[in-house]
């Protein structure tokens, strides 16, 4: 288990200093999750014009792989058409399955790689790209879908 | 008197995580069980294994022996009158249910208030929240200390004759807060209120006495006291589990059935409808052997010791906040923290790299995560296996954190 391949200087970057930080006006698609086993929280909006994401804006509050995950996701999917953000989201989530990726296709998110062989991170880098597909399919408010690791009693 | 950690009676510590010895900081979300609870459950299924209340046969007998002398050993190891006033559950949280479901919301209206701590686990405070709900009483919250605590001028300025229950838990699984249950449990019942005890972290961690507390329910879980998984118990007085309603329905909890009346069998089994969860109770009763033959004082003892010594090493590091009661006298077995603005799950995944497991997360308490003004926190607990040498581990561990981050945020 190495620790350096989950926190790769990149994603630190992007925790320390998330990009597409703010809020949108009422124009915009808004989504909040969050992730009920942790407490991990985005407010994701999205400003579509003619079918693509012409502005993206985020706040939250999370762990470094959530945080990173979601801003990486802010800055590759502007400009993109919605089909394109929901193929995009497609192959991250097919990265932290484990499945071989498309370098060219992520950009920066291939530093996310690494949380693969986390299992227990899966859920923080995938909540902000739940976030994108709710929001996508006009879905205001919702949860993570992810199982709640809460305390048994 | 302290007691060495007995490591050896449990297997599953003897393994390497990440190439580092498993150090298990994680008893308060579920204890590790000793070689003496897996044998007697082999033993109940390779030897034992029928339903019971009903065969006639031979291994039907020694099964409903086994599972009824479990139910015997638990109502004296925390004192009930009887063991007819010991309902098997599947744990905490369907014990807390039933009381909800089958006493409470029957007899609670509009105006009625039903008092507890924010500090709940929701196991504690959902299904209260529901039965409010349901029934228009009203629920009410104790305020708390800056340092986590409830104190009883609060308690008793929230009582009135309104209050019709109080919920609180014997000891607070995030802050680990021993709360004064005697005593709240004395002024509830000056105004007539019952008193519903979570014991999930206290039974397993110190003697447990209920006519002592004097509360009128308790619940608590088998697998948090060196037992199995899907086993626990609801203790109630009584007079009010006669007067309660059960909330399954179905075999074995039957006396007559006809076609559009029934009627129910006695105490305690018209609360367990269904074939119980037997080779639980078995491995609960030996998990009681083993627990008696430590001794829950020397455990209480053992507990002080290291949640004592964790806090003084964990001051060492000057970045961590610890919550709750800085005196180890007034907490459980487990402490909770944060290090410096890394996010807890952050913390424990480097930790888990050392092979150290600690719970991150907001533990089931969101409302107290919202009053401490925390998203999560990191929490490590303590049990009869661990010694020293495993908080060593956590601070040397928490220390790597720390470097970890600095060099990869530097």
């Amino acid at each position: 288990m190495q620790l350096d391949d989950l926190y790769r200087q990149v994603i630190m970057d992007h925790y320390l200093h998330p990009r597409n930080q703010g809020v949108l006006g009422d124009d915009a698609v808004s989504v909040d999750l969050r992730n009920p086993s942790c407490g991990d929280e985005v407010h994701l909006q999205l400003r579509v014009r003619d079918g693509r994401v012409e502005e993206v804006r985020f706040r939250g509050s999370g762990c470094s792989i959530s945080m990173a995950s979601t801003s990486m996701m802010t800055e590759a999917i502007k400009g993109m058409t919605l089909e394109q953000a929901l193929e995009l989201s497609g192959t991250f989530r097919g990265m932290m399955r484990g499945e071989p990726v498309d370098a060219d296709a992520l950009g920066d998110l291939e530093s996310l790689q690494g949380v693969s062989k986390f299992p227990a991170r899966i859920k923080c880098a995938t909540l902000g790209w739940q976030a994108l597909e709710r929001a996508i399919r006009g879905e205001s408010a919702a949860m993570a879908d992810e199982d709640g690791a809460d305390e048994d009693r | 008197m302290s007691i060495a950690a007995r490591k050896s009676d449990f297997p599953i510590l003897d393994q390497t995580v990440n190439g580092h010895r498993l150090v298990y900081l994680d008893s308060a979300a579920t204890s590790q069980k000793p070689r003496a609870v897996i044998e007697a459950v082999r033993r109940y299924y390779e030897r034992d294994n029928a339903n019971v209340h009903r065969g006639v046969h031979t291994l039907g007998t020694r099964a409903t022996e086994a599972y009824e002398g479990a139910r015997e050993k638990v109502a004296r190891f925390i004192g009930a009158r009887s063991a007819s006033e010991i309902v098997f559950t599947r744990g905490t949280t369907e014990a807390l249910n039933m009381v909800a479901l089958g006493y409470a919301r029957p007899r609670l209206g509009p105006g009625d208030e039903i008092l507890l701590s924010p500090a709940e686990h929701h196991s504690n405070l959902i299904p209260w929240q529901q039965a409010a709900k349901a029934t228009g009483a009203t629920l009410k919250y104790l305020p708390l200390q800056p340092d986590g605590t409830v104190a009883l001028a609060d308690v008793r300025a929230a009582l009135s004759p309104r209050t019709k229950l109080v919920a609180i838990a014997h000891i607070s699984n995030v802050l680990g807060t021993i709360h004064p249950v005697a005593e709240i449990a004395r002024l509830a019942h000056e105004v007539g209120a019952v008193v519903v005890v979570d014991g999930a972290q206290s039974v397993p961690h110190l003697p447990v006495d209920v006519q002592a507390l004097d509360c009128d329910f308790l619940a608590f879980s088998g697998h948090k006291m060196c037992g199995p998984t899907g086993i626990g118990v609801l203790y109630g007085k009584r007079r009010l589990l006669e007067d309660m309603e059960p909330v399954y329905f179905g075999g074995e909890m039957i006396d007559v059935v006809e076609l559009y009346e029934s009627t129910w069998k006695e105490l305690p089994w018209k609360f367990e409808g269904g074939t119980p969860v037997i080779a639980g109770a078995v491995g609960l009763a030996a998990a009681i052997d083993y627990l008696t033959e430590v001794g829950m004082e020397a455990i209480r003892d053992h507990d002080r010791r290291l949640t004592a010594y964790a806090l003084e090493r964990l001051r060492e590091l000057d970045d961590v906040t610890v919550y709750g009661p800085a005196d180890a006298e007034r907490r459980g077995g487990l402490v909770t923290f944060n290090l410096g603005s890394i996010h807890p799950h952050d913390v424990s995944t480097v930790l888990d790299a050392e092979g150290v497991a600690i719970r991150a997360g907001h533990h089931c308490a969101q409302p107290l995560m919202r009053i401490l003004g925390v998203p999560a926190t990191a929490r490590a607990s303590f049990y009869l296996y661990n010694d020293e040498s495993d908080i060593d581990a956590l601070v040397g561990a928490l220390r790597s954190a720390k470097e970890f981050f600095k060099h990869a945020i530097g």
